[in-house]
């Protein structure tokens, strides 16, 4: 198995099956047959709740050989290629299950939205579902080994879907051995509408009962994340290591509490926004770490006109060598004038204008 | 030197009618990109590379050798035209489908793709035919255009255009490297490092492939499967020369000055004069469906320089339409047999071997024009 990976990862292979690539050639016969790209097929899935309008799954994934594994608290990107559409619509969901080695099964816990094209087909996908992967990403993540924890406490706040990073980590806390007497107490706060939407509400209460060291609060309802009420559960909170994920409102009360903390550390579930109107908004180059203010222009004629030296070519669309990824807002092609909100989009940026705020990796 | 006059003056409220036009039927067809587009675009890979497997296979066959040829050859044409030049355009890119993606395609040519795309995607698509600024105007090795000044140099125009042919994908290669222009002494050499080292990595790849591994591959015919990987791209360079020369070099099609694209505001070209220099700077090839195929359907150049990031299958749909709105507005649509196309390239680099006589290019013109309205 591995003689034949490092042969289909060779050079020589490479070459011999360029243009296309050996993946391609692999794909055909098998699609989880891979050498450098990763798929996955969703192998089970498992209805959380019922919520009205979005109910949530948890999907068991079976990632081709190719997956590197992931550390607890990452996301991956989703690429799916939905019937009836010749357009991959590629997501970002955060992973669930405890931390996983090279090529193991991973879950994840996706909340269907009302205009979420992929994740409310993916709630009620059929196992078999081929999906397009990335490797696991992003630094949201345990600092420490999770087999050797450390003697530090930690501390979840977490709200709706955004429970999902938070469970892999204590998921992996508890499988890899973690049970309370290094004297290390992590405290689990969770804001949920009601104990119906409540996500993995019956292994919460498992572990809220067993003798592990883990405090879980769970808030249900109109409770919002207060300072109080934290303080109160937690005190000496701005001393503790804190992971917070979830809706934009809560992270914002979230960071008023800790105010500049290096201690918090913050995952935001981007909303699609949706604004209209020519210049309003804030135009962010995250690669720069720049914004300003919309003035309706072209992301193009913004950027330079902010001392940015973005590479570009013809200027009228037709040759794509500005092309850059937006990761967040919405954008109008000024030629056509069609706005898309899809995150993590490549655009045009010289004819491509910003819609309200809008995130460019420039 | 002769100054061009006899393109369809146009007034400029009819030159921005004439670009609302096209921008509208662009619009038609953005609005109608599908499954059809996606599906038409993986099977030519999916033929292609049953192509390719067979040729590649039918090397260990000696006797079958110039099948194998004909099958690679085949399999490398439609690889350059219809897919990597396609794809490279961004005319898939909407499938968000990393394999047909112009920014990781590249493909198999010895030039390398990112390359390319400068030179072509932008250099050549944005300035279309204006004398001085588009380098696909004779690649900077051959005299093609009237206006560019005669040298002792271009006597050789026809031996050049026939080197090029051969060695088509090495003259793109080199393309970026501005040789010409390091002779004038208007580029410095150390500017070419990067593009140089990008290009022999590019060389390093394709040799290993046609010229090693395959032939090694096949073992006591490794001459044989050489000479036949050798004739399989010597048999790509003509056929692309051919097409590539003919879609903006026989009579009818025309060049432009800087200045005649300045007619906008501040010195820009307006969007409707940039529709009408591409129609007019470009000629289409007639033909049965197989030929546009294996052409990349630049058989349509017209259609494509004016929607070049549109997939090429739209081309030969559209082709009528756009026929129609440019003869209402005056403005020539060039198109012919390939046979016809090839005889007038050819006659235009004899011709232009020499030094301009008169100015009988003019009347050559004037016969071509359709009647303006």
């Amino acid at each position: 198995m591995t003689v034949l990976s490092t042969i289909a990862r060779s050079r020589t292979v490479a070459a011999l099956t360029s243009p296309h690539g050996v993946d391609h050639y692999l794909s055909r016969v098998n699609p989880m047959w891979a050498a450098h790209d990763v798929r996955g097929r969703v192998v089970a899935v498992h209805r959380e709740t019922e919520t009205a309008g979005a109910p949530v799954a948890t999907l068991t994934v079976q990632p081709t050989a190719t997956w590197r594994g992931h550390r607890a608290g990452q996301y991956v990107q989703v690429g799916l290629d939905l019937p009836g559409s010749a357009r991959r619509m590629t997501r970002c969901f955060s992973i669930s299950s405890a931390a996983s080695g090279a090529g193991e099964e991973f879950t994840l816990t996706i909340r269907s939205h009302a205009e979420g094209q992929v994740s409310k087909y993916l709630v009620d996908a059929e196992p078999g579902q081929l999906l397009h992967l990335s490797q696991a990403q992003g630094d949201f993540t345990l600092p420490v080994s999770p087999a050797t924890p450390g003697i530090d406490p930690l501390l979840f706040i977490t709200g709706g879907s955004g429970i999902t990073p938070a469970m892999s980590m204590v998921r992996t806390l508890l499988r890899d051995g973690y049970d309370g007497r290094a004297g290390r107490p992590v405290t689990f706060l969770h804001y949920a509408r009601s104990p119906e939407d409540q996500i993995f509400a019956e292994e919460l209460e498992r572990i809220a009962a067993d003798d592990n060291g883990v405090t879980v609060h769970l808030r249900h309802g109109d409770a919002v994340f207060n300072e109080l009420e934290l303080r109160r559960l937690v005190p000496g909170y701005r001393d503790i290591d804190t992971w917070a994920c979830g809706p934009a409102g809560m992270l914002e009360l979230v960071r008023a509490a800790y105010v500049d903390n290096p201690r918090l550390r913050l995952e935001l579930f981007k909303p699609p926004t949706t604004s209209s109107g020519a210049a309003e908004g804030d135009l962010t180059f995250a690669d720069t770490d720049r914004q300003v203010a919309n003035s309706g222009a072209s992301i193009l004629e913004q950027a330079e006109e902010a001392g940015l030296t973005p590479v570009f070519g013809c200027r009228m669309g037709i040759c794509f060598s500005c092309t850059a990824r937006k990761t967040e807002g919405t954008v109008r092609n000024v030629l056509t004038g069609t706005e898309s909100s899809l995150p993590d989009e490549d655009i045009q940026i010289c004819v491509s204008a910003p819609v309200g705020d809008c995130v460019v990796d420039l | 030197m002769t100054t061009k006059t006899h393109h369809a003056r146009l007034t400029p409220e009819q030159l921005e009618a004439f670009g609302r036009e096209m921008d509208d039927l662009r619009q038609r067809i953005l609005a109608d990109l599908g499954e059809d587009d996606a599906a038409y675009i993986r099977d030519v890979v999916k033929r292609q590379q049953q192509l390719e497997v067979l040729g590649r296979a039918l090397f260990y066959l000696p006797p079958a050798w110039p099948l194998a040829v004909a099958a690679l050859s085949l399999s490398k044409i439609i690889e350059n035209m219809e897919i990597g030049h396609n794809v490279m355009h961004g005319q898939y890119d909407w499938m968000g489908d990393p394999h047909l993606n112009s920014r990781i395609y590249d493909w198999d040519n010895v030039c390398p793709g990112e390359q390319w795309k400068y030179s072509h995607n932008y250099i050549h698509h944005t300035f279309t035919n204006i004398l001085g600024k588009d380098r696909d105007i004779g690649y900077g090795i051959l005299r093609m255009d009237e206006d560019q000044k005669w040298h002792p140099y271009y006597l050789g125009n026809p031996v050049y255009a026939f080197l090029l042919m051969v060695f088509f994908e090495w003259g793109v290669a080199m393309h970026d490297l501005e040789v010409e222009n390091i002779v004038k002494g208007t580029r410095k050499l150390e500017e070419n490092k990067a593009l140089h080292a990008g290009i022999m990595r590019k060389v390093r790849r394709q040799a290993l492939k046609d010229y090693v591994l395959f032939p090694a591959l096949t073992g006591p015919f490794f001459p044989l499967t050489l000479a036949g990987n050798a004739a399989a791209n010597l048999i790509r360079n003509v056929w692309a020369f051919n097409i590539i020369f003919c879609g903006h070099f026989p009579a009818g099609a025309e060049t432009f000055s800087t200045e005649e694209c300045a007619d906008g505001p501040d010195g820009t070209e307006t969007r409707g004069h940039w529709y009408y220099r591409q129609v007019l700077g470009s000629a289409n090839i007639s033909g049965g469906p197989l030929f546009h195929v294996l052409s990349g359907n630049l058989s349509h150049q017209i259609e494509h320089h004016l929607f070049p990031d549109l997939p090429a299958r739209r081309y030969p749909m559209i082709a009528t339409e756009v026929q129609e709105i440019c003869e209402r507005y005056g403005i020539a649509y060039t198109t012919g047999p390939l046979r016809k196309q090839l005889a007038s390239v050819a006659r235009k680099i004899c011709r232009l071997a020499l030094p301009d006589r008169r100015t009988s290019p003019a009347a050559e013109a004037v016969a071509q024009e359709p009647l303006a309205a």
